[in-house]
Parts: structure tokens; C-alpha cells; sequence
């Protein structure tokens, strides 16, 4: 193994030798707009949650809406983050673990987990390894509710990726799963949520 | 004697419904791609050459960047490896696996595995591999190959689906394309479930942060690392960019050009293994960083090449690919990316895909719509240059003989009479020519009439007057 790798950095070296001069470093920085052109008329929120319905996510405003969201979906059983577990009351209806249950993945559900933060430019949610109480909540039921605080929204992707820090694992979710594999055709719920729910408190 | 490039032989045998799937899908995620960059951005080229300029960037200082990267890999936990050819490579999965007793592998998309053929090695030594990715899924059971790099069975339609999932005993016929994914969800399901190890490839490795970036939208990739215990990431080692904020510039474009969409629906951000306080994810994370003739490719006259991000823009607006399909190209990647990459990475069996740079009118599409703006014409042109240099046979192949115009071209006397004779022109009756597309051509068209050849005469009395 160490091997190849003094194998690899010596043709590496004697591939680029010869090279009269190396391109530079572009700065743009400052300069190219990457994000794309957003309406600068309206409130971070109220563009997140636009451009999250956009992109096939589910918002709620308040824990009444998600409870009838999860009852219109037939969803009495889920898993709940043991710290937000407060959020759903007791009479409800609505049934829950707060611990992780692996044999049970495939009768949650729902899972709820918080968010990070969430990204006005995409509708994009923001899970970090760190705060989401576990992997599995927030991919493996029908339906994955993200909570979040309305200020943790940032404006642009680059914001978001500055905020990484050195948390291990993060991932930007962008509504369902989904696929076109088979003739272009698009379904959602593949093998995450079918239904991407973002819970703004 | 007739011959033909064997590009034009595949398109020709080509199955009519793979062509129209090929053709109709090409062209809906061209139009998408061009929609969705138009709307978000003024100026989308400056991006693509922007992101172009970096990704050369890195690649010319690939030494620095890829030591850099694996440094913050160790530091962040990571096991990090080297591997300079398929072997290798295989090897290294396989002794990863057998030193943690693991017997079963799911696996999300990764190109550079298909390109070191991992499933069949992992197999003959005894261990399950399953491929998560519906297209590439549907492409296992079949015993097929990818035939794009985004979407693996763009050569396949629902009912070929249908009957593969029969076969496979994964229920009745049935060729609903919801009923199809709802199906391999559940199968799959318990897949990721008792695997012992995920294996990812990676569409960014930052240098600064060491962070390995892979997006997918089925969500397999999140899979992958989440029941498991150990995660191998094998990936090139051209996908190095020099900072997590190139990312904001890279994430917005690979999506736009690949499948037209503003973002990928999960892009992950992976730095070790899962965090102190976190139940699920992998306890071991792998970096094996693959060679596999990229640095040949460095050396050559066609390094822009290892900038490709693998968005697959340049096979849906390529002619070539819409009517040859991807398997055509007779390697891991088709389309013009392939014509390129393919005959490169191929080490000693270059002569024959030596012919690939010829499938090309050059009509410069590829370039127009590179998410990094590689000059894929331009590359071309220095492969059919070094073909004709090495004299391999088969890059002439359905090439007609140019040496009589060469020798006009690189003869002024000759050049300057057969101009003044062009005049002859106008009296051969060219609707006769006995050749089936000069026919073809004359059928629709009229030749205009020659009317040059008066320039020199012209520039002479004017200086004199």
C-alpha cells in the first residue's frame, strides 16, 4: 500500500515536471455570484419555505399542522428525538419511541429529528451528525420531520457550508427521494422519505 | 470498398426502442439543463469556466492537493489508502472487508468501481455485493452494464424492468414504474439493514477539509452509511477541489448540468466516521484513493479531461451518443467524455478504442455544456493526431483517403490552377455522380454555382490602379 502511494506522488511529480507554467487559482470569491438570482423582496423564511414546496417538501408552522399532516397520512407510530419529545402532546393520538428501536425500522413510520439549519437559495434542510439524535430516524420512515428554528435559516448554500465545522457527517436533504431511472419518470420515495416534512418553530 | 467506423456499425444495429429511450431522454435533460441555467444565473458560462480554472487548477498541483487532503484525513480519523490500478484497489477492498470478518457489501453508484470491475472480484471471494442504486440495481440482476453515466439503464424500458423483477422473484409482472421502485425499496431495505459495509465513490474530496462529497437522489448513498459498520469510499484522485467553498460554486453546477435540478437531493458531507454520540453510521471510514492510469492521463496531451465531474451533460447533447447509446462506446464511459477518457485509461489496450475520438463530428456541443469547460473537440483532435501519428489501423477505419487534397493544400501552384479551373465545375452534371449520399444530397438540394477563383486577379489589378 505505502507503496503505491510513493508510486502514485512520483508519477504525479513527473507527469506535472514538465509543465512550463501551472494555472492559477481563479479568485472569484468576491466576484462570481453562485447562488442563483433569489427574490430579494421576501423574508429568508418565507423563502426557504417557498423553495422547499418547490422542491416537493412538506412546511408546517406549528406542531397542530403536523399532527393533522401525520394523521391525514395514516401515521400513528414513529420515533421522536427524546429532546423534542415534548413537542407532540400526549392526547395526540399520535404514538412514538424516543429510543431507536432497529427492529422496528420498518414500523416507523414517521422520525422526527432536529435540523441544523435550512437553506432559503434551495429549500434545502440541514442534518448534522452531531444534533440528529439517529441516522436511521431521518431516513429510513415514510415520512422525516425535520425541526427547526425559523432563525437558523441561512440564505445560501456557501453559508451553510461554512457553518460545517468539524462535525463528521452532514447532509443536505432537498425533499423526497427520488429517482428517474426507469424511462425518465420521476417517483418519489425511493429508499428515503417519500414525504420530507419541514417543522419551523 | 465500403468500411465503417465501428461507432456507425452500433448505431446502425441499434435496438429502435433503446434508440428512442436514448434520444428521447438525451434531449429532455439537454432542454432541462439550458432551462434551469438560463433562469437562475445572467451569466452561467462564467461559472462553468470559473469551475473550469479551479478544477485545472487542482489538477496541475495535484501533488500538493492530494497530500494535503489525505493529511485531514488522517487527522479527522480516516483510514486512507492508495491503490494504482484495479488490483490494487480490489485488493484493498477485499482485505478491509476479511480483516473485519465482513461477508456483505451495499453499494451506492460509483463509476470508478465499475471502471476497476469490483462486484465480480468481491463475489469470486466469497462476498455479497448489492448494488443500491435502482438503475444500477436493475443493471446487477441483468448482468448488464451502465449505459450513461447518471442514468445507468437509460437503454431500458419499463417492461424490461418488469420481466427482470419477475425473474428475480421480487413479485408477479408488473411494469408500473411506482410499483417497480416501491418493490426494490423493500428489498433493498433489508439489504442495507445486514450489510457489514457501505461502499460509496465520491464526487468531491475538499483538499482543506479532507470532506469526501457524494450525491445522490435515491437517498442509497445515506443508506449505505447509516446501518452499517465500516464505510470504503473508492474514488479518483482527480476529484479534489481546494476548498469546502468551491463547494457552493461545484454543488450548483453538477446538478443543474446533470439532471437539470437546483441541487442534488442529498449531497453528504463525510469527514470520519459517525460522531461520539450518534447510535447509527460506520465506526471505520476508508479512503481509498484509486490511480488506475489517471496519472498516464496527467503526462498526456489531454489532461483538461481529469477535470470531468461526471454530470453526463456532454452524452445528452452529444448527436453521436443519441443515436449509438452509451454501450456503443465499448468502455465504462460513453459519450464524448468516453471518446476521450476511455482510449486513455485503457493503458495497453488503447489501439483498440483508438477509434472512439473519430465518433465525433465535432460540432462542439460537448464543450458548450461542460459544467467545467473542458475542450473536449479540441481533445479529440489531439487523440486522432496521436493515432495517425502511432499508426493504429483502426482510428482510420471509415476515413476517407485525405492524401490527395493534403498534397493540393500544401502545393500553392497546384492550389492557385485548380482554383482558376474551379469554373469546370459548373459544367459537370453532379446529379449524376453515381455515389448514394452525393445522390442524396442532390435529390434535396442544388449545388450553388463555383463563382471564386477571381480573388488573386482582382487584389493584383487593384494594387496597381
Amino acid at each position: 500500500m505505502s507503496n503505491d502511494r510513493d508510486t502514485i506522488f512520483a508519477s504525479i511529480k513527473s507527469a506535472l515536471e514538465p509543465l512550463p507554467e501551472r494555472t492559477e487559482c481563479p479568485d472569484w470569491a468576491d466576484i462570481l455570484p453562485v447562488s442563483k438570482k433569489m427574490d430579494t423582496s421576501v423574508s429568508t423564511k418565507e423563502l426557504f419555505v417557498r423553495q422547499h414546496v418547490a422542491a416537493s417538501g412538506r412546511a408546517c408552522s406549528s406542531v397542530d399542522e403536523l399532527i393533522q399532516l401525520l394523521k391525514d397520512e395514516d401515521c400513528s407510530f414513529g420515533y421522536c428525538d427524546p429532546e423534542l419529545a415534548n413537542l407532540i402532546p400526549e392526547d395526540a393520538g399520535i404514538q412514538f419511541d424516543t429510543d431507536y428501536d432497529m427492529a422496528k425500522v420498518d414500523e416507523y413510520k414517521f422520525g422526527i429529528t432536529k435540523a441544523s439549519t435550512a437553506i432559503a437559495e434551495s429549500g434545502t434542510i440541514v442534518l448534522k451528525d452531531g444534533e440528529t439524535s439517529a441516522r436511521l430516524a431521518a431516513l429510513a420512515p415514510w415520512i422525516h420531520i425535520a425541526v427547526l428554528s425559523e432563525v437558523d435559516i441561512v440564505s445560501t448554500h456557501l453559508e451553510a457550508i461554512q457553518q460545517m465545522a468539524d462535525d463528521p457527517y452532514i447532509v443536505f436533504s432537498t425533499g423526497p427521494s427520488k429517482t428517474a431511472d426507469i424511462e425518465g419518470i420521476l417517483i418519489e420515495g425511493v429508499h428515503g422519505p417519500g414525504i420530507q416534512v419541514a417543522l419551523l418553530l | 470498398m465500403k468500411s465503417y467506423q465501428p461507432i456507425d456499425i452500433a448505431a446502425r444495429d441499434l435496438n429502435p426502442d433503446i434508440h428512442k429511450a436514448t434520444f428521447e431522454s438525451s434531449k429532455v435533460k439537454t432542454a432541462k439543463r439550458r432551462a434551469i441555467l438560463e433562469a437562475d444565473y445572467d451569466d452561467a458560462d462564467k461559472l462553468r469556466e470559473t469551475a473550469g480554472l479551479i478544477k485545472q487548477h487542482t489538477i496541475e498541483h495535484l501533488d500538493k492537493y492530494l497530500a494535503q487532503a489525505e493529511e485531514r484525513m488522517r487527522e479527522n480519523g480516516v483510514q486512507v489508502h492508495f491503490a494504482v490500478d484495479a488490483d490494487a484497489a480490489n485488493a484493498a477492498v477485499l482485505k478491509i472487508m476479511q480483516d473485519n470478518g465482513a461477508k456483505s457489501m451495499v453499494k451506492s453508484k460509483s463509476m470508478a468501481t465499475e471502471e476497476i470491475f469490483l462486484n465480480p472480484y468481491l463475489e469470486k471471494n466469497g462476498m455479497e455485493v448489492v448494488e443500491t442504486d435502482l438503475g444500477e440495481f436493475i443493471v446487477q440482476i441483468d448482468d448488464d452494464h451502465p449505459s450513461h453515466i447518471v442514468t445507468p439503464i437509460i437503454h431500458k424500458n419499463r417492461r424490461d424492468v418488469a420481466k427482470s423483477f419477475e425473474r428475480e422473484g421480487l413479485g408477479e409482472y408488473n411494469d408500473d414504474p411506482e410499483t417497480i421502485t416501491r418493490r426494490a425499496r423493500k428489498h433493498l431495505r433489508q439489504k442495507y439493514l445486514d450489510a457489514d459495509v457501505g461502499l460509496t465513490g465520491g464526487n468531491f474530496v475538499s483538499a482543506e477539509s479532507g470532506r469526501v462529497v457524494v450525491c445522490t437522489n435515491e437517498g442509497n448513498a445515506r443508506f449505505s452509511i447509516s446501518a452499517n459498520r465500516i464505510h470504503i469510499a473508492v474514488i479518483g484522485i482527480e476529484k479534489l477541489i481546494p476548498t469546502d467553498r468551491d463547494l457552493s460554486l461545484f454543488l450548483n453546477l453538477l446538478s443543474r448540468s446533470s439532471t437539470g435540478q437546483q441541487l442534488t437531493v442529498y449531497n453528504q458531507f463525510i469527514s470520519g466516521p459517525r460522531s461520539a454520540n450518534q447510535p447509527h453510521g460506520p465506526e471505520q471510514m476508508h479512503v481509498i484513493f484509486l490511480d488506475n492510469g489517471r496519472t498516464e492521463v496527467l503526462a498526456s496531451e489531454c489532461t483538461e479531461i481529469l477535470r470531468c465531474i461526471r454530470c453526463g451533460a456532454c452524452l445528452n447533447v452529444c448527436p453521436v451518443f443519441r443515436q449509438a447509446g452509451g454501450h456503443a462506446y465499448r468502455a465504462v464511459y460513453p459519450g464524448p467524455v468516453g471518446a476521450v477518457l476511455s482510449p486513455l485509461l485503457a493503458g495497453n489496450r488503447y489501439p483498440e478504442l483508438a477509434d472512439l475520438p473519430k465518433a465525433s463530428s465535432l460540432c462542439g456541443a460537448c464543450n458548450e455544456v461542460c459544467p467545467v469547460n473542458i475542450p473536449i473537440p479540441e481533445l479529440l483532435l489531439r487523440l486522432r493526431d496521436r493515432a495517425k501519428r502511432e499508426g493504429i489501423k483502426k482510428a482510420t477505419k471509415g476515413t476517407p483517403a485525405l492524401g490527395l487534397w493534403a498534397t493540393l493544400c500544401s502545393t500553392p501552384a497546384m492550389w492557385k490552377t485548380a482554383l482558376s479551373m474551379g469554373h469546370t465545375m459548373n459544367y459537370i452534371p453532379t446529379e449524376m455522380i453515381p455515389h448514394p449520399s452525393a445522390k442524396a444530397w442532390q435529390h434535396a438540394r442544388k449545388l450553388p454555382k463555383f463563382q471564386g477563383g477571381e480573388f488573386r486577379k482582382w487584389f493584383k489589378n487593384r494594387k496597381q490602379s
